[in-house]
């Protein structure tokens, strides 16, 4: 199952790429005769840059090397002016900025605060420690039983087995408290995210002026730190799980939206003609034809928004969630890395059964009618199911004794974890040592030197050289304003320290995750194995190996290097298993024929093929990379989500805000080019 | 007579009245206490909602992450940081305090120490600790491949300040500063070398598990005095500041500006309350060592201790 939302994620994230890229790129492409010098420019820009960099540092005009503080475009401090006055001042006559704000977060606490009362808290008259329980909240069996046999309903045994262990895990490791909070959380920011997102990518469908309006904002609300506006969001609504809900959505609301615009553009014409004809409304047009019709793609975005959203829970619980995010945070403060590993596995349980379940339902709604009595029959079970459930829950409000699961039963692994990091770190810490030494002396340091010593206006104008190159005129223009705007805003040095640390974990993902995409594409048992272990690590919070790594490597960017390894590495993988398996059988097939090797079918036929995917697999590896960057920042490296989570940590909206629009620029700079790049050799391809 | 009489009677028909007003709490609304990360913070929110509830008041307790609950509390949205250290967010407290949101109202009675910290094991690979005049020779003795042939201090977040590139300019110790991003970092460091008796040397602040749970000493620095940071001539380095060690500083209480109208009884419990540094690292252990509830253990307090938190209560 995860194979065909991996699958469907991938087309439709590679038609929206390809869209825009159409978009930006050919019309301005320059001419495609080959001019000799063509050839000349980069081997000219490589040798360029050694002598740049060689140079001694007084040859150099002193602005260049450093960019002088008195240039300095104050952003950050008027964002932070604008911000005090918005909170303070700001009001629309009858009411201010923030009365609205309030009153919003107000509404959107509702849902919020039912979720919660039927999973996690019960009904609660009253507040803080003199609330009474009204109302228990769904005991631990009844919603067992339940989900189990509706599981059972829409998606057959494996979906209800899958059911039951995940459940029987959250229950049996004493998660069960604390995850169900998370879950009404992730419930309710994900089915506004989903409604939201739908309604925000149709408006876009209809209106095109919207849509280029809003695909930027997108592509920042993607890649930019959420703390970077975690402080906004909570002076404007209130500390709490509001804000920290709405920061959820924020993060993982565009590729619904995206996925929205690509899917409906993508129903046949031919469908969207018989409504008119046979005289439906716009109204109905859309949600009894388009919609349906798009259900599959659809699907694959409301699987994005859930676990986008999952991803956040750490941080949403810093700043009032709760929950299992919590759980992870206070377990690594205490050192106690099973603990954390227990709960952040949790995570990746609700993550992996929500998603089975959604996809499940959306399979389920345009599958085949099954036989009619078969079908009674399953209706009749969920029903005699949900009855028991609910006497369940009845029992358990009139005697609260039977409703918590029992301590007795309760199972932990947490010391076994805990005593394997150690004894690791005790028996292997030599060799371990060699290698992070070796890395660090001969890889990173180095690197890291060559980065900070290029002057930043040689960067500006490579950057936009490459643009032009790729794309036109206006490919240029764009990325070199975003690359400028770093040294504008006084985070230079922190821009070149990110692009480092990440460039050096993109390329060793890609060192790493192309060849086992490639023996993936070829072994459909070792891909399910891969697929098991990337999809835990991206559902994991980072928060929980980042510790044990710490142990092992100590503070500093090699440990940093192997967070960021670890959770960019996915999409190298999967894209590259993709690419490789989806070349046509035909076209292999004439490989054969003609006499290649295993080995010339691999290299002549498979791989040039796959390019295209490949080259978007590092596209989403070096935007996961860069979203690590804050968790990072948490061991001690120098980069801009270290401006970031500084500028949390003082209170300073406008450095947050800018800090992660730098993020964002650097984010956006890689996609705009690798998008150019990767439309020219279709063009070229002839595709 | 008649007339002393009637004014004594008086003086008690108003105290009476002032003290049922004062028993039941003035608002219903919860006090939010917020709730951090680290043992001792969990412990003295509980002990203050504890006593706040039985002086009639409702209390909730909000997790919150250190640094970010000061928007919070501007807002009101939070109503008590139980524990703000002198030593690691004085800069975030006088800037929320400055907005007119937060209120600082005093020392909770304990005194943060941090400083640089050695595990017992280390005296033997560089004889004369904790004197900090032995780690002029020691550089070798800490050193990583790394900063080699500098040792390696490990400090605090960049974000915790605490001037220790200036400190090992000023006193000419062969260290090299490498921060640590989080304490949950610092820590996982530190339970690893002691695993493997590996030379470490770096922050720690008490009151904190850590120095409860391994055996080791603070480095005896020259001690702090306002003069060492400010000027220059003072202390062993005649021409640098900072030749000294940190200061240490007390645990602030801060609440929501708002609270002392909103909760007049309920702020002068919070203002009164007071603490110290060996029963809180006692009471640290018996949760982080001995795994008892935090919970558990800050009621256990409450109700044995009735004498010391009754006075708080203005009756």
């Amino acid at each position: 199952m995860t194979m065909a939302t991996t699958q469907a994620t991938r087309q439709a994230t590679r038609q929206a790429t390809h869209q825009d890229a159409r978009q930006n790129a050919p019309e301005q492409a320059p001419p495609a005769a080959p001019f000799r010098w063509r050839r000349l420019v980069w081997p000219a820009v490589a040798v360029l840059t050694a002598v740049v960099v060689m140079l001694p540092a007084d040859l150099l005009p002193a602005w260049a090397v450093k960019y002088p503080a008195a240039w300095h475009l104050p952003l950050a401090a008027w964002i932070s002016d604008v911000m005090k006055w918005l909170m303070n001042s700001a009001s629309f006559g009858l009411f201010t900025v923030r009365d609205l704000t309030r009153a919003l977060s107000a509404v959107l606490n509702i849902p919020l605060t039912m979720a919660k009362a039927i999973f996690a808290t019960g009904v609660m008259q009253g507040e803080g420690s003199q609330a009474v329980q009204l109302f228990p909240p769904i005991p631990w069996f009844s919603l067992v039983i339940a989900a189990t046999t509706v599981s059972y309903a829409i998606g057959g045994l494996r979906l209800a087995l899958g059911m039951a262990l995940g459940l029987a895990y959250l229950a049996v490791f004493g998660q069960w408290t604390s995850a169900m909070v998370t879950f009404a959380s992730v419930l309710v920011s994900s089915i506004i995210g989903a409604i939201g997102g739908l309604l925000l990518g149709l408006a876009c469908v209809r209106s095109r002026t919207l849509e280029r309006l809003i695909s930027p904002l997108l592509d920042v609300a993607q890649t930019m730190p959420v703390f970077a506006y975690l402080l906004p969001m909570l002076i404007l609504f209130g500390f709490g799980p509001v804000s920290a809900m709405i920061a959820t959505i924020i993060y993982a609301v565009p590729p619904m939206v995206r996925i929205t615009i690509v899917a409906i553009r993508a129903v046949p014409e031919e469908i969207e003609a018989l409504g008119r004809m046979t005289g439906c409304t716009r109204h109905q047009i859309t949600w009894k034809m388009l919609v349906p019709s798009a259900m599959p793609a659809l699907m694959v975005g409301v699987n994005q928004v859930i676990m986008l959203s999952l991803n956040v829970v750490i941080i949403a619980s810093m700043i009032g969630a709760g929950g299992l995010g919590w759980d992870v945070l206070a377990a690594l403060r205490r050192l106690d890395i099973g603990g954390g590993l227990e709960a952040g596995l949790a995570i990746t349980v609700l993550a992996i059964l929500l998603d089975r379940f959604a996809q499940a339902l959306a399979f389920n709604a345009r599958r085949n009618r099954r036989a009619e009595h078969s079908r009674r029959r399953v209706r009749h079970a969920v029903y005699a199911a949900l009855v028991l459930a609910a006497a369940g829950w009845l029992a358990a409000a009139h005697w609260p004794t039977i409703a918590p699961y029992p301590e007795g039963w309760r199972l932990s692994t947490a010391p076994f974890w805990g005593d394997l990091v150690s004894w690791i770190n005790i028996n292997f810490n030599g060799p371990l040592d060699a290698v992070k030494t070796f890395i660090l002396l001969n890889i990173l340091a180095p690197v890291k030197q060559f980065m900070l010593a290029l002057p930043w206006p040689w960067v500006v104008a490579v950057t936009a050289l490459a643009g032009y190159w790729l794309g036109g005129v206006r490919l240029a223009l764009t990325v070199g304003l975003m690359c400028a705007f770093m040294a504008v805003v006084g985070l230079w040095p922190a821009t070149m320290i990110t692009v480092y640390l990440c460039g050096v974990a993109v390329m060793i993902s890609v060192l790493i995750g192309v060849p086992v995409g490639i023996a993936c594409a070829q072994r459909p048992a070792l891909r399910t194995v891969v697929e098991w272990i990337i999809d835990t690590l991206q559902t994991l919070p980072a928060f929980v190996y980042l510790i044990p790594i710490v142990m092992l490597f100590r503070v500093g960017d090699f440990t940093a290097l192997i967070a960021i390894v670890l959770y960019a590495i996915a999409p190298a993988i999967r894209y590259t298993a993709h690419g490789v398996a989806q070349v046509s059988p035909h076209l292999i097939e004439a490989g054969v024929m003609s006499g290649c090797t295993r080995r010339q079918i691999l290299t002549r036929i498979r791989l040039p093929l796959a390019v295209p995917d490949m080259l978007l697999g590092l596209n989403q590896t070096i935007l996961l990379a860069l979203s690590m960057l804050v968790i990072t920042a948490l061991v001690g490296t120098r980069d801009l989500g270290q401006v970031t989570y500084a500028a949390l940590a003082k209170a300073d909206v406008g450095l947050g805000l800018v800090a992660g629009l730098s993020v964002a620029f650097i984010g956006m700079i890689a996609d705009r080019l690798i998008a150019a790049g990767s439309a020219r050799l279709k063009a070229r391809n002839g595709h | 007579m008649l007339h002393t009489l009637s004014r004594i009677a008086l003086a008690g028909v108003v105290s009476m009245a002032v003290s049922t007003a004062n028993a039941a709490p003035e608002s219903k609304d919860p006090i939010k206490i917020t709730l951090n990360d680290w043992t001792g913070e969990l412990l003295s929110a509980h002990i203050m909602g504890e006593i706040l509830k039985k002086a009639g008041y409702n209390v909730e307790y909000v997790p919150a992450d250190y640094l970010a609950q000061f928007s919070g509390m501007g807002t009101g949205d939070l109503t008590v940081a139980p524990e703000v250290w002198a030593t690691t967010a004085q800069e975030a407290l006088d800037a929320a305090v400055k907005t007119g949101g937060v209120e600082n109202v005093g020392s909770s009675g304990m005194e943060a120490r941090e400083d640089w910290w050695f595990p017992e094991y280390m005296k033997e690979k560089c004889p004369g600790l904790p004197d900090w005049k032995a780690l002029k020779k020691c550089g070798a003795a800490f050193a990583t491949p790394d900063t080699a042939p500098k040792g390696r201090y490990l400090g605090g977040p960049s974000t915790w300040g605490g001037y220790d590139e200036e400190r090992v300019e000023a006193l000419g110790l062969p260290f090299e500063v490498i921060h640590a991003g989080t304490d949950a970092a610092m820590f996982a460091e530190l339970k690893s070398a002691y695993e493997r008796k590996a030379p470490i040397i770096l922050w720690i602040y008490t009151p904190h598990w850590a120095p409860i749970k391994y055996k080791g000493e603070f480095v005896e620095f020259p001690a702090y005095e306002a003069a060492c940071y400010e000027d220059p001539a003072w202390g062993v380095n005649k021409e640098m500041k900072y030749d000294c060690a940190k200061p240490r500083g007390p645990i602030w209480k801060a609440v929501w500006s708002g609270m002392q109208k909103k909760w007049p009884g309920a702020y002068e419990i919070i203002k009164e309350y007071k603490f110290d540094n060996q029963t809180m690292g006692e009471l640290a252990a018996r949760v982080d060592i001995e795994g008892q509830k935090v919970e558990d253990v800050a009621a256990d307090w409450v109700s044995k201790n009735e004498p010391t938190w009754k006075p708080w209560v203005k009756p």
